[in-house]
């Protein structure tokens, strides 16, 4: 996993509510068996009209954003299903962060786990960073992970949270897997107690 | 301190708590199915890892399955490479899988229970959001990403942050004509998709005690609908009594020693919630969706709302977006809205009380001759069931096809799917655009309300139907 420590981008705008993990990648590429090659389906159904053409008015088919790496989004973004062909979507076109005030769980974890960070701002804030990303040319954000701000082409600034773990695998592009395994004793003196209390759940 | 059902089951799962309140959570129970685990699997691959515990692993194919002519096979390439790589994955990692030619495969989280896999006090994932249903057992039980279920597989293990309390508590008789169905729509209706974020909510009250584990399983299964990471019913009679038997539920004395165990498994008086919620069932009327998320919904008697009274910009426009995708104008009634297609399946509304509900509808008369009318039973199982209480005849007779299980129509990843323009009254979960087929308009229904839009041709209020 790519380390995040700071990135600096083109913000989109995306002033939808409930953006659902249909919308960002339709299951007709959960058939991958593949983490890779999903950009160019990222967010298919508004991106592409019916002949399969570009659709001229989605943000990122138009010039300033196509090269986008931050998303602002509408609240409670990724809503849905755990699929997590959405953020393997995201970050195979180029997003890196994607800001909002708020986001469904399973998306928010899966995020984490593909170097993508996404940030929960209040509703002022994320009126004030929509208006940066509708800059087009100018919707340059600057996302710094260890001093936890965004910076706005004004020189403006927005303080987000994040939770302290979270921040550390992301900064250091921590594998969790390779984490938890060596806590395999604490694992196993679990499994023995839980044997002794609950041996139905062993077979 | 008293403390939550939710409480008690996290507690009972941590094998370690990080300074930073980061945990390390144990996995009891972890479903797998084809669309979410190649990833996984060629993770543990790549790092030379192996499956940390196959016993308490279960595999299944469902999304991508076809519901008629299976001993053809898999047409679609993509969909059989899919399906394949399960196949060869859980051969090389050794883990229990139920075949295409198995009677008791079926959508995952209907065969869980089933089997008695489910079961009351246990941690239960897979990676899939409607995981949520095997929490109407008392389990704590969440969908993952693939990323988790690789964590899962290898370790067992998930790091999770603990989260908040919410209750919703549904008190009264329901209606002539209302089921769990329409009570869990409501519920979304009045909280909305992103009501329950950060929350597992854990469902009370008489009503709620008074369902079948069938209509439990269909309220918890929406639960993700609201944005909550797990809805829970504590365990009861209902519960013990549906799981007695199955084949993977504990037997002779573990049986008395789990059901002892399991009855421990209740809020304590007193325990606190973050967000408390309340319901009057006497209120709650069959429910539809207009729009094209699961909060746009009214009771049947109700009329397409109009953006225009929406104060919120965002979601004026979002209401806007809806109908113009759904092809409907303010103020039409929904009762009378012409369908083109129903769908009767799903893992909301697959099992064998679904099926009885709309056969009940569906006895005696015709699917209107504008409508393809589909049922789709949830496990080979169920399939089995409703044939021999000849709920098959009655479909067959009306005029629906009859197929086999599986997820289907729901998120049409199959050959099951709308076409463009048209509209379905579905007894699946989500009616975002596009998910039943590219341009499809869902209405989201209950079976009962499901049978009566086939055989009227359009959203029905079933009560009408008597």
């Amino acid at each position: 996993m790519d380390k995040f420590i700071k990135l600096t981008g083109v913000a989109a705008p995306m002033p939808i509510v409930n953006v659902d993990t249909d919308m960002i990648i339709p299951k007709l590429h959960l058939k991958t068996i593949k983490r890779t090659g999903l950009g160019k389906s990222l967010f298919e159904e508004m991106r592409y009209l019916d002949d399969g053409s570009e659709n001229p008015n989605f943000v990122l088919n138009k010039p300033a954003y196509r090269e986008a790496k931050i998303l602002v989004a509408g609240d409670n973004f990724g809503c849905g299903s755990s699929r997590e062909h959405a953020p393997w979507a995201l970050l195979d076109f180029g997003i890196r962060c994607v800001i909002s005030t708020s986001f469904a769980d399973i998306f928010y974890n899966n995020c984490f786990k593909n170097g993508i960070l996404p940030i929960k701002v209040s509703e002022e804030d994320l009126a004030k960073l929509m208006d940066d990303a509708e800059r087009g040319a100018n919707a340059t954000l600057t996302v710094d992970l260890e001093n936890q701000t965004i910076s706005g082409p004004d020189g403006g600034t927005v303080e987000f949270d994040i939770d302290p773990f979270r921040k550390q695998c992301l900064m250091e592009g921590l594998d969790d897997i390779g984490l938890t395994m060596k806590k395999k004793a604490d694992i196993t003196s679990f499994e023995d107690q839980q044997k002794m209390s609950q041996p139905w759940l062993y077979g | 301190m008293a403390k939550t059902l939710f409480d008690k089951i996290w507690e009972k799962h941590l094998v370690e708590v990080q300074d930073d309140g980061t945990c390390l959570l144990y996995i009891d129970r972890h479903l797998v199915h084809e669309v979410t685990s190649p990833q996984a699997f060629e993770g543990l691959r790549n790092e030379g890892r192996k499956v940390h515990r196959v016993d308490a692993t279960l595999a299944v194919a469902d999304h991508n399955t076809p519901t008629k002519d299976i001993d053809k096979g898999i047409t679609n390439e993509d969909s059989r490479i899919q399906v394949e790589a399960l196949e060869n994955n859980v051969r090389e990692f050794n883990i229990p899988y139920f075949d295409m030619s198995d009677m008791r495969r079926g959508i995952v989280h209907v065969i869980g229970p089933e089997q008695g896999f489910t079961l009351p006090g246990t941690t239960m994932v897979c990676g899939d959001s409607h995981t949520a249903t095997h929490g109407a057992f008392g389990s704590l039980a969440f969908g993952i990403g693939t990323s988790e279920v690789e964590h899962v597989l290898a370790t067992q293990t998930l790091l999770q942050l603990p989260a908040k309390n919410m209750r919703i508590n549904v008190e009264g008789e329901l209606p002539t004509g209302v089921t769990a169905k329409d009570i869990i729509l409501a519920i979304i209706g009045k909280i909305g998709t992103g009501g329950g974020t950060g929350h597992v909510v854990e469902y009370t009250g008489d009503t709620i005690r008074n369902l079948s584990m069938e209509g439990r399983m269909t309220i918890c299964n929406m639960t993700i609908e609201a944005g909550a990471r797990a809805g829970l019913v504590a365990p009861d009679e209902t519960t013990f009594e549906y799981l007695k038997g199955r084949p993977m539920a504990p037997k002779g004395a573990a049986w008395e020693a789990a059901v002892a165990y399991w009855k421990t498994l209740k809020t304590d008086d007193g325990a606190k919630f973050d967000t408390e919620v309340t319901l009057k069932a006497s209120e709650i009327e069959p429910q539809v969706t207009w729009g094209t998320s699961p909060e746009d919904e009214l009771p049947i008697s109700g009329v397409i709302p109009d953006p225009a009274n929406e104060p919120d910009e965002a979601k004026r426009r979002s209401i806007e977006s809806a109908l113009e995708y759904m092809g409907l104008k303010p103020g039409t009634p929904l009762a009378g809205i012409p369908v083109d297609k129903v769908f009767i399946g799903s893992c909301t509304n697959s099992r064998i009380e679904d099926l009885r509900a709309a056969a009940a509808i569906a006895k005696g008369r015709k699917v209107a001759a504008t409508v393809g009318a589909l049922v789709v039973p949830g496990s080979g199982l169920v399939k089995e069931q409703a044939e021999a209480e000849g709920l098959d005849k009655i479909f067959l007779d009306a005029g629906f096809e009859w197929r086999e299980a599986g997820c289907s129509m729901c998120l049409a990843m199959n050959d099951d799917k709308l076409q463009p323009g048209e509209r379905c009254a579905s007894t699946s979960n989500r009616n975002f655009k596009g998910r039943q087929g590219r341009g499809g308009r869902t209405h989201l229904v209950s079976p009962a309300m499901a049978a009566a839009a086939a055989v009227t041709g359009k959203l029905t209020d079933v009560r009408d139907l008597d």
